[in-house]
């Protein structure tokens, strides 16, 4: 096939920043020929008129489904299309389902061909994963510290304490009752609100 | 207690057997300490299922067939104790298409008959004035939606694969490529229909019980061999959602059914649209006119939930008469066998439900189903990938 250098790949994702990681990622591999489709409007069309050897979408994406109609015999179809994963290949579907990425392949294109880039494909998703929960923990730390900042306020003001007693009082509170300092926190500012 | 079984669903109303037997203790009186998983794709719920990160599955009766003969995708033999439902779709279109089939209808428009003579002579002019062609949404390549669409437009002489366009939609997107014109009309199971009725940007044209009487609509799932190595799950499994079932159909529990379906982690849809459907009595047009079909979605009534092979049969001519399968007797016996009504009266011993499945399997046009001459039953449609 023409494609023999360097596949055509698409990456279907609506997160532009997950899908430039992808891309990066392949790039970096020797794929330079990579599209992102973040559009789900028309995503058949648009896949065609692209014509890619491979596509890659996220098993998140409910549009996955859209691409099931490629395997179908219909006059859209110009050439048949293959879903690359067979019996055979159990461990590596497992690991792209567990990891959220699926792959549809153009028939013909080898599949020792595919499973770097699949391998690829995967560890970039665990990456992106990875980034997006140290994100979420950072937001909470964030928000706990907003919390514990106003409870340690309400503390000094109610019982008159230096801001380091505040602390201490809230934090030896939570070890007595084994809760994080945030949640103590959390209770201070609920009950000053009742109380108001 | 067994094993934990994890159990994967789409957020439809018609998953409803085994969310209830879930959440309200059903399949925990049964021993089965079991987890939903809510998904997004039907491709995702089979691979899931195939490949075993699902025990059992909420699934496409189409796709249960399709996956034990291998169409589509890798072939993984499947079994259905189980019927999650029979019908439970609706035909909806833009109000556009809808005024455009009233103006052409000669007859009654509750008569698919009528409606799908009435869309030839649409589609004819669009034709005529060198219009786009019509776009149809369905959910999948193997479902009853897409079937019932065909079988409806071809009924009054539209070639599905020539005169429409049928894309593939998830059904969470098929309300808003209704709005914004990317599709004049769908085929979806509830709650889509009354949520593009209620949104004012759809009419329910028809409810898939005029079509075909009786379509095998959703099945309880599992692996073949999965069910061979755990025949005790499999009939704690049936019973459970047999259970759940008769509860949902009782008419004072359904409130109690739409509040845990409309949790969000569940079909997370408002109570009302829930309700609606469960007593069949549907909005079908923003200026409230309703229609009512006891038949709209049979869960247990009538012998429902008991997996008739004879409905397996009628699914696998669908695909034979579109061109997804090819008609031998080997392959209409492994279709067939998919379906296990073995399994799901042996899980209540004696007491096997009554059953009439002759008087199911008919639609609105053509000949009665018969599943010893498929080849004669599909000689009688002029419209069709088949050439037998």
């Amino acid at each position: 096939m023409s494609a023999e250098q360097s596949p055509k790949i698409v990456i279907v994702d609506e997160s532009p920043i997950r899908a430039a990681i992808l891309e990066e990622g392949l790039r970096e591999a020797g794929y330079t020929s990579v599209v992102q489709i973040s559009e789900m409007r028309s995503l058949l069309a648009r896949i065609y008129a692209i014509d890619p050897d491979i596509i890659l979408i996220d098993l998140e994406n409910p549009s996955r489904d859209v691409l099931e109609q490629m395997f179908q015999v219909s006059r859209a179809v110009r050439r048949p299309i293959a879903m690359f994963v067979d019996q055979s290949d159990s461990a590596s579907i497992q690991a792209s389902v567990d990891a959220g990425v699926s792959a549809y392949i153009v028939d013909g294109l080898k599949k020792e061909r595919i499973k770097p880039i699949l391998d690829l494909c995967v560890s970039r998703f665990n990456a992106f994963s990875k980034l997006q929960d140290e994100l979420e923990r950072a937001k909470s730390a964030l928000e706990d510290r907003k919390v514990i900042d106003r409870a340690k306020g309400i503390l000094m003001k109610v019982k008159g304490l230096t801001e380091e007693e505040a602390y201490v009082l809230m934090r030896s509170t939570a070890m007595r009752e084994k809760k994080k300092v945030g949640e103590i926190a959390q209770s201070i500012l609920t009950a000053s609100e009742m109380l108001k | 207690m067994t094993s934990p079984l994890c159990i994967g669903f789409i957020p439809l109303i018609d998953a409803a057997a085994v969310i209830v037997a879930v959440d309200k203790g059903f399949a925990a009186d049964e021993g089965l300490d079991a987890t939903l998983v809510r998904e997004v794709s039907w491709s995702n719920v089979r691979d899931k299922l195939n490949i075993g990160l699902f025990d059992a599955a909420h699934l496409l009766a189409p796709v249960a067939v399709a996956s034990s003969l291998g169409l589509g995708h890798v072939k993984v033999p499947i079994t259905a104790p189980f019927n999650l439902g029979l019908n439970g779709n609706a035909i909806t279109v833009s109000p556009s298409l809808h005024a455009a089939i009233i103006s052409e209808l000669v007859g009654d428009a509750i008569d698919p008959l009528a409606t799908a003579q009435a869309l030839a002579r649409v589609v004819a002019a669009r034709r005529r004035s060198g219009a786009e062609p019509l776009t149809f949404g369905m959910t999948f390549p193997f479902s009853t939606h897409n079937y019932q669409l065909r079988f409806w437009m071809a009924a009054g002489g539209v070639d599905p694969d020539e005169d429409v366009r049928l894309v593939v939609l998830p059904p969470p997107f098929m309300v808003d490529s209704l709005a914004n014109g990317q599709v004049d009309g769908f085929c979806v199971g509830a709650p889509w229909n009354s949520i593009a009725v209620d949104l004012g940007v759809g009419h329910i044209l028809h409810f898939v019980s005029e079509i075909l009487l009786c379509a095998a609509e959703k099945v309880l799932a599992v692996r073949q061999n999965w069910a061979e190595k755990n025949p005790d799950t499999v009939a704690r499994l049936i019973r459970a959602a047999f259970r759940a079932a008769e509860f949902i159909e009782r008419p004072e529990n359904r409130d109690e059914t739409a509040r845990i379906l409309a949790a969000p982690d569940r079909v997370g849809v408002d109570v009302d649209v829930i309700r609606r459907t469960l007593d069949g009595r549907l909005k079908i047009s923003s200026d409230g006119t309703t229609r009512e079909n006891k038949r709209y979605l049979l869960l247990a009534r009538e012998g429902a939930a008991r997996p008739d092979p004879m409905l397996a049969a009628c699914l696998y001519a669908q695909m034979v008469r579109w061109g997804q399968a090819e008609l031998n007797p080997k392959t209409l016996q492994t279709a067939k066998a998919v379906f296990r009504p073995d399994l799901y009266d042996a899980a209540f011993g004696a007491r096997a439900e009554p059953y009439k499945p002759a008087a199911l399997t008919s639609a609105f046009t053509g000949p009665a189903f018969d599943p010893d001459d498929i080849a004669g039953y599909l000689r009688a449609f002029s419209i069709g990938r088949w050439k037998g």
